[in-house]
């Protein structure tokens, strides 16, 4: 600024020379500290362009003296965080199912890893709270088609239903419509007798009829009385679950076409570790035998 | 590091004796017009003061020093299970240990109330009586008068520190200069090591710290603590005050004309001049000239200015001043607490009063009244048993075979006595309910929780679908200490189909 000082009367600082509506602003001195703090936080900024990795380059950057890298540090943590799993991850693998339940520990972690993997890797088809929707079923509920127990739990999800490993779980109803094994008429006489099965209204008429086809065509898998079995991955049919829906329309769907519903095996894509603890997951869920 | 001003100060003739009152020519270094772009910090020399308010502050000194070196030391019998230090921050097992009271993380709340207390009572102090936390309390004012009496114990009173900064180093320069610092150093060291005895079993960790076992963290702390010390109390001092704490600023809106402060009387003083020993002429006020205040002010301001941003209100000025006024004979507390209202009451001729009851303070006792009432209430009704239900949101609810609903929820119970505990669980408002918990061998007719600990229990709600009569019910959860009957509820919800 060209002009001379100005010194304030009241103050006596002296000012910078702008002036607002009258208002003039006072140069009022730094401390001489403050300057040389400045000074030293220039000066570590300097170092610090030295010592860390700092400026960008066209295709890396300059990398700092003591090579500090987030990305590395990234990798130690998980590398730390792996290592603390890895106690529990042996015991786990050494652990039978069994062993792993009653040992509140062991428990505890395979809930919480077995969580983590179905979110990942399940959670698309039985949802993120496991409950399943329409031809997906709900894991959280007492019915299970092929098995409730940890060791049958751990064999589906090993394996899965109807996938393409050897040992997977598979069976085929018959088509009865399509294939024309029953007429129209007497597939809706069976639908109403398997309603009629889990106290839903029908007509009792065309339920009796249906009895006895029933008999003949579906008792070999799901039972005389009609409430399944868990060998041969035939549903209970008396219960309030309907894993394709309740509704007269949707039983003539089912028995007219089948339903073949296909879960993958995770053998394989998963490690065993982690299978085991999904399948303490889904037992402890709520449904678990 | 000596300025210009002090140099000319110390080569003056020798001050005035004649009336048996030692006359200083200092200059109050930070007044305004001194101040230059870039203002190199000006040493300030103050002068021992005697009298009440400084022995006061070295009763203060004493007191505040004492609570903050001895506090960790103090055992406190907590039973097994749990330290027995009366004050402990235990960030590991996250718990905060206060004589009889152990503070849970959930529980920070407290610390806001005392917080809130602390602000609130330093509003009220400072609205009744001024910047008293500045001047006594605040571990600045604290610190930095220790390391004056330090300095002073090594290089003597205001005239010889002078001096000794002046002179060439000689052999008794560097000692005493030397032997000043070294104390500064060790004095600083003993605050940083006081520090983290509040975050550790004090004995254990001060045998650690001697064996070089101590956790790094220990040693990074002191270092730092000692650092900053030895950098504000010894060297930065008032700059602190003037430049970096923000205290001063806010206090100009709390202070208000029936505040006490520190209150030259300019009515009575001036205009303020030197007389012949004995002789009060006429002309002259009460006001000798002398600069004993200055010369004591460990701000490096003059009083007779008015109240200004720098001073502390420590009243070193008040003892200065009212030594002086005894030996010429002159009424004392020419220099005194007064408020600025009393200042325009003698002026106008009315008689001076305090005003100690106003609005302001009335409002700021209300809320600590209140926030006291507060915080004791909490602190008596608390718990020693916590519980919190978490209903599960995915699914609502599960549909079972039997066509009964079935509702999960997360319980977890909070222990915080040192003793295991067993509970039972029931739910109310439910018609048919039955409970089922996640885990072998736990039923809700026994729930174990380990001393001093959280344990968390999954458990399930199942009801016959005609029990609900609508898609939503008030469930209540209620958990029972089995030893001695004590009972928290919960209150949840159940979800059906609609």
């Amino acid at each position: 600024m060209a002009h001379d000082k100005e010194i304030d009367q009241v103050s006596g600082t002296e000012t910078t020379g702008h002036e607002w509506d009258g208002i003039k602003e006072l140069n009022t001195p730094l401390p001489r500290w403050w300057l040389w703090t400045f000074y030293a936080t220039c000066l570590w900024a300097l170092a610090y362009w030295v010592v860390m990795p700092a400026w960008p380059l066209v295709s890396s950057y300059t990398k700092g003296v003591i090579g500090y890298s987030s990305r590395e540090q990234l990798a130690n943590t998980m590398a730390e965080a792996r290592a603390a799993q890895a106690v529990y991850l042996d015991r786990i693998e050494q652990a039978s199912l069994e062993e792993i339940v009653n040992d509140r520990e062991l428990l505890d972690f395979a809930q919480a890893g077995g969580g983590s993997a179905f979110a990942v890797n399940c959670s698309q088809c039985h949802g993120l709270g496991a409950a399943g929707s329409t031809g997906f079923p709900n894991l959280n509920d007492d019915n299970w088609i092929w098995g409730g127990t940890l060791e049958a739990i751990h064999q589906t999800i090993l394996y899965g239903i109807r996938s393409d490993h050897d040992e997977t779980r598979f069976n085929e109803m018959p088509a009865f419509g399509r294939d024309e094994i029953l007429d129209r008429e007497q597939v809706g006489d069976v639908a109403e007798y398997v309603l009629s099965l889990s106290g839903s209204e029908t007509d009792p008429a065309a339920a009796q009829r249906g009895s006895e086809i029933f008999a003949e065509q579906c008792a070999a898998c799901h039972g005389e009385d009609g409430t399944g079995n868990q060998d041969l991955g035939a549903p209970n049919l008396t219960d309030a679950i309907w894993l394709y829906g309740g509704d007269k329309a949707d039983v003539v769907q089912t028995i007219a076409n089948s339903r073949s519903g296909m879960m993958p095996a995770w053998t394989g894509r998963l490690d065993e570790t982690t299978i085991k603890q999904l399948a303490v997951y889904v037992h402890s869920l709520g449904g678990g035998e | 590091m000596v300025d210009q001003a002090v140099v000319q100060d110390a080569t003056a003739k020798p001050a005035d004796k004649r009336e048996g009152v030692e006359r200083s020519d200092a200059e109050p270094v930070n007044k305004k017009e001194r101040r230059s772009l870039y203002q190199k910090r000006i040493k300030i020399y103050p002068r021992l003061a005697r009298g009440g308010f400084r022995r006061l502050k070295w009763g203060v000194m004493a007191v505040t020093l004492a609570i903050y070196y001895l506090t960790p030391w103090i055992r406190w019998d907590r039973g097994p299970n749990a330290p027995d230090q009366a004050v402990l921050i235990d960030f590991p097992g996250r718990r905060f240990y206060f004589f009889f009271i152990e503070i849970w993380p959930q529980e920070v709340y407290y610390l806001t109330g005392l917080l809130i207390l602390a602000a609130i009572g330093l509003f009220l102090v400072t609205s009744l009586a001024g910047r008293v936390w500045c001047g006594y309390t605040c571990p600045q004012t604290v610190w930095t008068d220790l390391f004056i009496a330090v300095e002073r114990f090594f290089q003597g009173d205001r005239a010889s520190r002078i001096r000794m900064d002046k002179m060439p180093w000689t052999g008794n320069k560097v000692w005493r200069k030397a032997a000043t610092h070294v104390t500064w150093v060790v004095i600083a060291a003993g605050t940083g090591g006081a520090w983290v005895f509040y975050f550790a079993d004090a004995p254990t960790l001060a045998q650690q710290l001697v064996t070089f076992d101590a956790p790094a963290v220990a040693y990074v702390t002191i270092a730092t603590l000692t650092f900053t010390t030895y950098l504000l109390g010894g060297l930065a001092r008032e700059q602190v005050c003037t430049y970096m704490c923000p205290w001063p600023r806010i206090q100009g809106g709390l202070l208000d004309e029936e505040s006490l402060v520190i209150t030259y009387h300019e009515d009575r003083g001036e205009p303020r001049g030197a007389r012949k020993k004995g002789t009060h002429p006429t002309e002259l006020g009460d006001c000798i000239d002398c600069n004993q205040c200055v010369a004591v002010c460990p701000m490096g301001i003059d009083i007779r200015d008015g109240q200004q941003l720098e001073c502390i209100t420590c009243a070193l000025c008040i003892d200065a001043c009212n030594g002086v006024m005894d030996k010429v004979g002159l009424p004392r507390n020419l220099i005194s607490y007064d408020t600025l209202a009393n200042v325009e009451r003698v002026r106008a001729g009315e008689k001076p009063r305090l005003r100690l009851i106003r609005p302001r303070t009335l409002i700021y006792t209300g809320i600590i009244a209140l926030v006291t009432l507060i915080m004791l209430f909490t602190l008596v009704t608390r718990s020693d048993l916590d519980v919190n239900i978490l209903r599960d949101r995915n699914p609502l609810f599960v549909t079972l075979s039997d066509g009964s609903i079935r509702n999960g929820y997360t319980v977890k119970i909070i222990n915080k006595q040192h003793a295991e505990r067993h509970f039972t669980l029931a739910v109310e408002g439910l018609p048919g309910a039955s409970i089922d918990i996640v885990g072998n061998d736990v039923t809700a007719a026994d729930l174990q929780v380990d001393p001093d600990d959280l344990e968390s229990y999954r458990v399930f709600v199942s009801a016959p679908r005609d029990s609900l009569e609508d898609d939503s019910l008030d469930l209540r959860f209620l958990i029972t200490d089995k030893a001695d009957g004590t009972r928290v509820t919960y209150d949840s919800v159940f979800r059906g189909p609609k």
